[in-house]
């Protein structure tokens, strides 16, 4: 409990929720409804490490007590993020990744399948998690050259790090449409996310 | 402090703003999907756009330019009580101009202005559930939309062409989106049908009454239902504006006396004006410096 004795739980949420929130939903959701573009966010929420303040805006933004909320171990053994995420949003914590409407994961690299997620159902397809990554980068990793609804032709993203087996596991989270989960990328500043709507090829090394 | 109450930006509460937001974000993911959502009592009757009012209200923010129609009009009522409405609880920039607006709300049209990247078209959503006149059971067109099973909607086509000849259907007519779900693109006329596809600007369409949220994004691929004996054919009209002279838009009717007289004009209000100013004379319109 020595995390709640502290101040940080209580310090570094939205100053302004209504601006702040609509601001980073729009963000948000250009980057959901165009898929490949990178959407810039001010920082705008100061949480305790390893939580990014780009996750943290994002999950002030959509998460409440309506929301069963799903960490990655890193974050979960994090006394200070699991305060500060139960004051700022106050929704409830799950061990159980099928329960969760969203999952905040600080280490994509070491992720567990996506499969393992609520992945809706085929009358209900919306009741699925949506996961928010945490990466370095949205543009200097290997490049991921995209296509679906919200692209014109063709478009790359290059997010690092990603999901072991990425390009599979997102071939079989494609094939269950319209079940499957979705994903936004918080990188330092900025959001990009991948619908389950969108096809995406790797390129050659 | 003069005020007794205000309200929070946009009207709605935070918690409400997140929940329709989340339900924003799966529409996105799942085009054409309708995904529920807790609509709220607004200060306006159900049936005046309170779906869309909602949307608005979830997205808008303070940089934003915001412009309404009703029927393609800009100076109709609900547009009106709607601009004013977020002009006094969101303190946003209003317009008539569709390239300046950032969001449009829409009862019933799309602008025949082409729409570009960038720009967000909310729909007022009366009934969502295309299946529902074929099907009044929620239960079983949720299982229709899940197993993709929409034989009855081709039977409902048919059965106009066997009645009149050909597809009598003409507002309300329903899509395919992306190759899977098929929509109500709401009561607009199948003439706007076209626009959808493809279109640059982000689609969104809120039904209060029956709470749901639905949305096509961006470059999506949008079809209207046809057969191939009979393809999808949008309404033509054998005259031009009578105000503008414009072809291939859409028209609405006026009646102007009670001897038969009536007049053709642009149903989009703000695409007619542009028109005018620009030079454009119908054969009752009148130049614009000779209205001046």
């Amino acid at each position: 409990m020595g995390g709640f004795l502290t101040s940080t739980p209580i310090e570094g949420g939205f100053q302004n929720p209504p601006m702040a929130a609509q601001a980073v939903f729009r963000a948000v959701m250009t980057a959901m409804a165009r898929p490949g573009t990178v959407q810039a966010v001010a920082s705008l929420a100061q949480p305790p490490a390893p939580l990014t303040p780009t996750a943290a805006a994002v999950a002030l933004m959509l998460c409440d007590h309506d929301t069963p909320l799903w960490l990655d171990p890193r974050l979960d053994t994090s006394t200070d993020v699991r305060g500060w995420l139960g004051f700022h949003c106050g929704a409830p914590l799950t061990t159980i990744p099928a329960d969760a409407h969203f999952a905040l994961v600080s280490s994509p690299g070491e992720l567990i399948a996506l499969e393992n997620f609520a992945q809706g159902s085929q009358e209900y397809p919306d009741r699925s998690t949506t996961l928010i990554l945490q990466v370095d980068t949205l543009t200097k990793g290997r490049a991921l050259h995209l296509e679906g609804p919200g692209i014109e032709t063709s478009a790359t993203l290059a997010p690092f790090p990603l999901p072991r087996h990425f390009a599979a596991q997102w071939q079989q989270n494609r094939a269950r449409f319209p079940r499957g989960v979705d994903l936004i990328l918080t990188a330092p500043g900025a959001i990009a996310c991948l619908p389950r709507t969108t096809r995406i090829f790797e390129t050659e090394a | 402090m003069s005020d007794i109450a205000t309200y929070n930006f946009a009207y709605l509460d935070e918690q409400t703003k997140r929940m329709i937001r989340r339900a924003i974000l799966k529409g996105i993911a799942i085009p054409g999907y309708q995904v529920p959502f807790a609509s709220r009592e607004m200060p306006m009757p159900y049936g005046w756009g309170t779906g869309g009012v909602q949307v608005t209200a979830s997205i808008i923010g303070p940089d934003d330019v915001l412009k309404v129609i009703d029927q393609g009009a800009d100076d109709t009522t609900n547009a009106v009580s709607i601009r004013a409405f977020f002009r006094k609880v969101a303190d946003v920039e209003t317009t008539t101009d569709t390239t300046k607006a950032t969001i449009i709300q829409t009862r019933h049209r799309i602008p025949e202005q082409p729409l570009v990247d960038g720009q967000t078209l909310v729909y007022q959503v009366p009934i969502p559930e295309p299946l529902r006149f074929l099907e009044p059971r929620e239960t079983e067109t949720r299982k229709m939309h899940a197993l993709e099973e929409y034989g009855l909607m081709h039977v409902k086509l048919y059965e106009d062409i066997a009645r009149n000849g050909h597809i009598a259907t003409t507002y309300a007519y329903p899509v395919k989106v992306e190759g899977r779900y098929v929509m109500d693109p709401s009561p607009t006329p199948k003439f706007d049908n076209p626009k959808m596809h493809m279109s640059a600007a982000l689609q969104l369409f809120g039904a209060g009454r029956e709470q749901r949220i639905y949305a096509i994004p961006p470059y999506t691929k949008v079809v209207s239902l046809d057969f191939e004996d009979h393809p999808f054919e949008v309404q033509t009209f054998d005259r031009p504006c009578a105000l503008c002279g414009a072809e291939q838009v859409y028209l609405d009717e006026v009646i102007l006396d009670d001897r038969g007289g009536r007049m053709f004009v642009c149903s989009d209000t703000d695409f007619c004006e542009k028109r005018r100013e620009a030079g454009h004379v119908g054969e009752l319109g009148m130049a614009m410096e000779d209205v001046r």
